[in-house]
């Protein structure tokens, strides 16, 4: 409750701010908060409150994915300062609405009841068409703003009517309250129950952008600013996931046999089909996107193989993939900075001018492709295991096969940075971004050497 | 504790190197770092028992609560491969100073990256280790080899990439089912692993699993399609460390966790793999013969004589195992010594074509005779290493059916064919324009080739020691796997 409340306070001091024409004092102000709220986030460790009448639910599981939340867009805020410098106009809207979505993503991660997901589902979302929309001058980012508005308040009717009708059949928007009405139910579910159900996959899955749902994600993640594409990619895919990922495991884990079926196919061809499609892009920022888009069917793997280990999979997973998500749009801002676009052919050559930023974009690359020693391996490795062990080998081949197909693009930017040769201007970065990138690859290396200081937390 | 040295040792080496600015200095440190690792080992070797089994034990928890830890130690075949990995990197370290490499530091940085990622592999006796080991030393061969490799090489390595990494994957799905198939409480320990309970059809599935990845690494027919463009494109130092140490994790990789794991399936469908592996040899045999470029040739030989190490592993008896190990060995010093001589002869000539080439024993005579030496070896003349590790080989197969024998035996045939006649038609005859004005080798060229000499008639005239090392563990393999 405290996280929540602390990041509105935020977002309204970041807007009070802008009114009084501090710009200067935004970042560090946000930034100072973001890590007041991850303290005051992890102290509700092991506390396990629940607040108005169970709407939200503080457990451990939401603690820890608040905080990676939290931390995502800490991350990303200490992108902004390079990414906004020279723009004359105030900022303060902007920054603000990303804090508000991240408001509505952490309500994601920790509502006890139907009502508070849509709540906070809608916080994130039309925070985001605002966001997306926000390089107002661009005619890219008005498409992408539009694209997303229309479909996605299309799939918000898909989703609030799944919720009725769940409502209409079980009585009830408290999770708890439909576990039991499900347990009561005894094999024999009413039509409208399961409709209702499927409704709601459809609307979630969308909003992760899982394949078929997924047409939208790279027109709007090539059209919005990067930055604020760094933000959809991993904030906003790890609310939608965990929100998905406690729905169905601790309230609808009694019925598993109704939706594993479609939980695993649609993992199998998220995992394909954005493997497949993101050997094909030509840009930095396209192929990240349907890498996002392959990493949702991945973070299935935790939903469809529920089990003990799953939500520390998921843990490690979200976390490993958003920084080396974060981590990669650092390097493509500076790219798309230098040359106006980001084909692979503008990062010819970085390895030599730039060695830091190349071995960064690269450790970033390995991790998301899951090559041991990195984080994105043992993440990986915990996913397959805990699906092994439900005995799912053949999703696990699938999404093996996957990761076989996504080193093709994923070594594409490798290749270009190291192997092609290009008498180019170095990139201009300065110290603090340098240090920032640094930070991350770090991380992912030390995450990949001991993933047990995550391990075991939940 | 000496294991684990073995292994953080060239770790810092290689971070360590990356802080150097001078070549000078740096050549004197990477190699200088080098021979202190080889000393290292040899002080292992001393430590060793033969007759015992796993020794040098390191062990330390990592995942407790996912079995997996840090298991790191020798049994003999363990020491012979990581004696031969010390014994190597320190040459081709040698062997890369007459070049000049753009951005040295990072160069001999991956190299001896790449030195720890190989003994890891070859000491780790945990399963998920030997995973990590086993795809880490394929980052720094890849960057080697396409950083520094010749025209054609951003495709090449990319393709060699993609098909050992998709091999291996098949190997983690294998390892995890393993996991959750041995006794409770699961571990990938490797005695644990060995006693994993497996139906016959489960054993197929891994015995799939971990022959793709092991058969595209070595590589057998038809996993080999990656090799000879690779091996040619690369530079030589690449060249070097895929021939002579990677693809020995591969053949070490099927002795010590396929045949043990899945004996059962070993003995079904090992036949449909010797048929295979012996295919290959033949195949690459006769293209062997056709090929004018040396490097070419030399990988086509390779996976002829690797193509017979596999079958040897194959057979299950003892003759042929213990034929495959020191032949493990033997080819590892064989092949880095032709790829060195290819190398020189490529830097006075500028090809490595072997028509343009001729004469070269006119002005390089002492080049000449090295080659010749190395050639012996690898063509297996009584008293080399050759001789010792393909007579067992054949020996073993023999007594498992005499028609592969005889099949296989086209190898020792053929590679006298086609090596000596690329020797005749490189290093005899008249010289031409090319060839007219080489200079012969200096002693740095020297001190590289001959160590590597000394071992080929080392192991030729006297094998006992080596085969000794590695008898028990041997017989404990092949009672695992009978």
């Amino acid at each position: 409750m405290s996280t929540i409340t602390s990041i509105t306070l935020l977002g309204i001091l970041v807007l009070f701010l802008g009114a009084m024409k501090k710009q200067t004092w935004l970042l560090p102000l946000i930034l100072a908060g973001l890590v007041i709220s991850m303290v005051l986030t992890v102290m509700d460790w092991n506390s396990f409150h629940s607040w108005y009448n169970g709407m939200l639910i503080v457990d451990n599981t939401a603690v820890a994915f608040s905080t990676v939340l939290i931390f995502s867009t800490f991350l990303i805020f200490s992108l902004a300062a390079h990414y906004y410098r020279g723009v004359q106009r105030p900022l303060e809207d902007i920054y603000g609405v990303m804090i508000f979505a991240l408001a509505g993503a952490v309500m994601m991660t920790s509502y006890g009841n139907l009502i508070m997901l849509f709540l906070g589902i809608e916080t994130l979302s039309i925070a985001l068409y605002v966001l997306a929309g926000s390089h107002k001058e661009a005619i890219v980012s008005n498409e992408a703003t539009l694209k997303y508005f229309l479909l996605g308040s299309f799939l918000s009717g898909f989703l609030l009517f799944g919720i009725a009708l769940i409502y209409g059949s079980s009585g009830s928007f408290d999770l708890h309250r439909i576990s039991l009405f499900v347990a009561s139910c005894a094999g024999t579910y009413p039509p409208m129950f399961l409709a209702g159900l499927f409704l709601l996959i459809i609307g979630l899955s969308f909003k992760i952008a899982i394949v078929p749902f997924h047409f939208w994600a790279p027109d709007v993640y090539e059209g919005t600013p990067t930055l604020l594409t760094a933000f959809m990619a991993t904030v906003v895919k790890t609310a939608s996931i965990v929100a998905m990922y406690r729905f169905f495991t601790h309230t609808f884990n009694g019925i598993h046999g109704v939706w594993e079926t479609t939980i695993w196919i649609l993992a199998a061809i998220t995992i394909l089909l954005g493997n497949f499609t993101g050997v094909y892009q030509p840009n930095l920022k396209r192929m990240l996107a349907y890498s996002s888009i392959s990493h949702s069917g991945y973070m299935l793997l935790a939903i469809v193989s529920f089990g003990a280990m799953s939500d520390n999979a998921l843990l490690l997973y979200s976390l490993s993939y958003s920084i080396a998500t974060i981590s990669a749009f650092g390097i493509l801002i500076l790219v798309r900075e230098a040359h106006g676009n980001d084909f692979f052919s503008s990062m010819n050559g970085i390895g030599r001018t730039n060695p830091l930023e190349a071995f960064c974009l690269t450790v970033s690359m390995l991790s998301l492709a899951g090559i041991p020693p990195l984080a994105g391996f043992m993440a990986k490795y915990y996913l397959f295991t805990t699906a092994i062990e439900k005995g799912m080998v053949w999703l696990v081949i699938i999404a093996i096969a996957g990761s076989a197909i996504s080193i093709t693009y994923y070594f594409k930017p490798i290749i270009a940075m190291y192997l092609r040769e290009n008498a180019g201007e170095p990139l201009k970065v300065e110290w603090a971004y340098k240090v920032h990138l640094a930070f991350m690859t770090l991380a992912l290396i030390i995450i990949g050497l001991a993933p047990f200081l995550l391990i075991g937390l939940l | 504790m000496l294991t684990i040295i073995l292994i953080l040792f060239p770790l810092a080496l290689s971070l360590a190197t990356l802080l150097l600015k001078k070549e000078q200095a740096l050549r004197f440190f990477v190699l200088g770092g080098a021979l202190i690792e080889f000393g290292i080992m040899v002080a292992a070797f001393v430590q060793y028992r033969t007759s015992c089994h796993c020794q040098l034990l390191f062990r330390a928890g990592w995942l407790t609560n996912m079995g997996i830890s840090l298991k790191f130690g020798m049994d003999g075949i363990s020491l012979l491969l990581v004696a031969l990995t010390t014994f190597l990197v320190p040459i081709i370290i040698l062997s890369s100073f007459s070049h000049t490499y753009r951005r040295p530091a990072t160069f001999y940085s991956l190299l001896l990256f790449m030195e720890m990622a190989l003994v890891g592999v070859f000491t780790a006796f945990d399963g998920m280790m030997f995973y990590i080991f086993w795809e880490m030393a394929l980052i720094p061969a890849y960057f080697i080899c396409a950083v520094w490799g010749g025209n054609d090489r951003i495709r090449i390595t990319f393709k060699f990439f993609i098909y050992t990494f998709a091999g291996s994957l098949l190997m983690l799905v294998a390892l995890i089912y393993l996991y959750f198939s041995t006794p409770f409480p699961h571990s990938y320990d490797i005695q644990d692993l060995y006693a994993a309970v497996l139906t016959p059809g489960e054993q197929t599935w891994i015995f799939l699993a971990f022959f793709v990845a092991f058969a595209v690494k070595i590589p057998v027919f038809p996993f080999h399609t990656w090799q000879p463009d690779t091996y040619t494109e690369s530079p030589a130092a690449g060249s070097m460390l895929l021939a002579g140490i990677m693809l020995k994790m591969g053949i070490y990789g099927m002795i010590r966790w396929m045949l043990p794991i899945c004996h059962v399936a070993v003995h079904r469908w090992g036949p449909a793999a010797l048929v295979l592996a012996v295919a290959g040899i033949v195949y690459a045999s006769v293209i062997a013969l056709r090929q004018k470029d040396m490097k070419r040739l030399v990988a086509y030989s390779s996976i002829a004589h690797v193509g017979l190490i596999a079958a040897g592993v194959l057979v299950l008896t003892i003759h042929a195992m213990q034929g495959a190990v020191i032949q493990m060995v033997s080819h590892g010093i064989n092949i880095v010594g032709l790829f060195l001589v290819i190398d020189l002869v490529e830097q006075r000539t500028k090809t490595r074509n072997i028509t343009d080439l001729g004469g070269l024993a006119l002005k390089a005579p002492r080049l000449a005779i090295f080659f010749m030496l190395i050639l012996l070896g690898s063509i297996a003349l009584p008293l080399t290493n050759g001789f010792v590790g393909e007579f067992l080989l054949l020996l073993g197969i023999f007594e498992y059916s005499a028609l592969f024998s005889a099949i296989a035996g086209v190898t020792v045939i053929f590679s006298a064919v086609y090596m000596l006649w690329m020797y005749q038609r490189t290093m005899l005859g008249p010289a031409n324009d090319i060839t007219a004005e080489v200079r012969d080798l200096s002693r740095v060229e020297m001190a590289a080739l001959i160590p590597l000499i000394i071992m080929i008639f080392w192991i030729g005239i006297a094998p006992g020691f080596f085969l000794d090392t590695a008898l028990p563990d041997v017989m404990t393999i092949l009672s695992y796997a009978r």
